[in-house]
């Protein structure tokens, strides 16, 4: 079955003033769709075809240049605007509160790590909260990788991740990146990250 | 001796329609102007200290590395424009870029199919090496040709904020008006 373009949970125009209406609509209509049918495209007829999204990304070395970055990029996008909401912002609670505590001291540095790594991100590419077998880590990773992908050098299951390619705020922020990952803490999901955690 | 911004020849508005003021004054103004500050910045107190900017492209790791690279590509970038642009090149280049591949035409279809093709943010080169032989390459991020001792010819700025004012998502249309701006003088000299 190929795979398909995810509905948003909310209208285009939900996440401003932090993300405006034409990015999210561009971003979504035409970046994630793009990578939605290249993906359809590179796995037609091939080994591939029918796997889910995980299972292709927890293989990557095996597959296609095409389908790590359209496969990235399909998974990557569906997870961001999953974790964004226009009732987001504020600090998680619960057991993800206890296990960010435990792994960065308090929200606070995890905070400004997450920042770090989404601001230092050199090009193209993503920052990401991941439960790994050693707990919870900030890693960030090139273009459309991720790291379910056994190439990623920190793997694990991504909970929260945002696009710092420059197409996700450049209509409203140009340069600035470090104000448009500043706007993104007024949006995340914390709700949706914690079932993330959950598993 | 820190680095400068170099100036451009043409106003900021010049290259329109193909690149739009705006995208000017951030390209050239920002993202130009903070590279320089920011290699000149790491340098300070490094081995580079006093290096030229082709010393830091082929020897310099990361941040030095990528900022002093970013400098160089886009004063080369920019130094490859000149308002109403266009044409072909000239002398012993338009030769060789024949014996190479074909026609001219052949060529700019190779090229233009690279910049598109490049995922993520990078450059799109034409170099030649030491016997003259002419190659396109992708390169990802500051990547910069000098660093394997080949001679850049010509390139294409593919990040985002090259074309995503004007043209978003749209990097073929970007793509295919950068031959519009072309300095063909300026750049068969190079060759
Ligand atoms: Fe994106
Ligand atoms: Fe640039």
């Amino acid at each position: 079955m190929a795979f398909e373009l995810p509905k948003l949970g909310y209208d285009y125009s939900a996440l401003e003033p932090h993300i405006d209406a034409r990015t999210m609509e561009i971003h979504h209509t035409k970046h994630h769709a793009a990578y939605t049918s290249k993906l359809n495209d590179a796995v037609a007829g091939s080994s591939l075809d029918g796997k889910s999204i995980e299972e292709i990304l927890t293989n990557i070395s095996s597959a296609s240049i095409a389908v790590r970055n359209n496969g990235g990029g399909f998974y990557n996008h569906s997870l961001f605007w999953k974790v964004m909401s226009p009732n987001g912002g504020g600090t998680p609670l619960g057991d993800l509160a206890d296990a960010i505590n435990k792994a960065f001291g308090s929200f606070d540095n995890f905070k400004s790590e997450f920042s770090n790594a989404a601001a230092n991100r050199f090009g193209s590419g993503w920052a990401w909260l991941v439960i790994t077998k050693d707990g919870l880590k900030v890693t960030s990773t090139p273009n459309q990788d991720n790291p379910l992908m056994d190439i990623s050098e920190v793997k694990g299951t991504p909970i929260l991740g945002i696009d710092v390619w420059e197409h996700a705020y450049y209509l409203k922020y140009q340069n600035r990146r470090p104000d448009y990952i500043a706007a993104f803490w007024n949006v995340i999901n914390w709700d949706e990250v914690a079932k993330r955690h959950k598993g | 001796m820190a680095f400068e911004l170099p100036r451009l020849n043409y106003a900021l508005d010049a290259l329109e329609p193909v690149i739009d003021r705006r995208t000017m004054e951030f390209h050239y103004g920002k993202h130009h102007q903070v590279y320089v500050n920011k290699l000149n910045e790491l340098i300070k107190g490094s081995p580079f200290v006093n290096s030229s900017l082709e010393e830091i492209i082929k020897e310099a790791e990361g941040g030095i590395y990528n900022n002093g690279a970013q400098v160089w590509n886009h004063t080369f970038y920019f130094q490859s424009f000149k308002p109403k642009g266009g044409g072909k090149p000239e002398g012993e280049l338009a030769s060789v870029i024949n014996n190479t591949f074909k026609s001219f035409d052949k060529f700019k279809e190779q090229f233009s199919n690279a910049a598109i093709t490049l995922f993520g943010s990078g450059w799109t080169w034409l170099v030649k090496n030491d016997s003259g032989d002419l190659q396109i390459l992708q390169e990802s991020n500051a990547g910069n040709p000098l660093r394997n001792g080949l001679i850049p010819i010509l390139t294409c700025d593919v990040w985002e904020h090259a074309y995503y004012l004007n043209y978003q998502n749209r990097r073929p249309d970007y793509v295919k008006s950068f031959w519009d701006i072309l300095d063909w003088e300026t750049i068969s000299r190079r060759y």
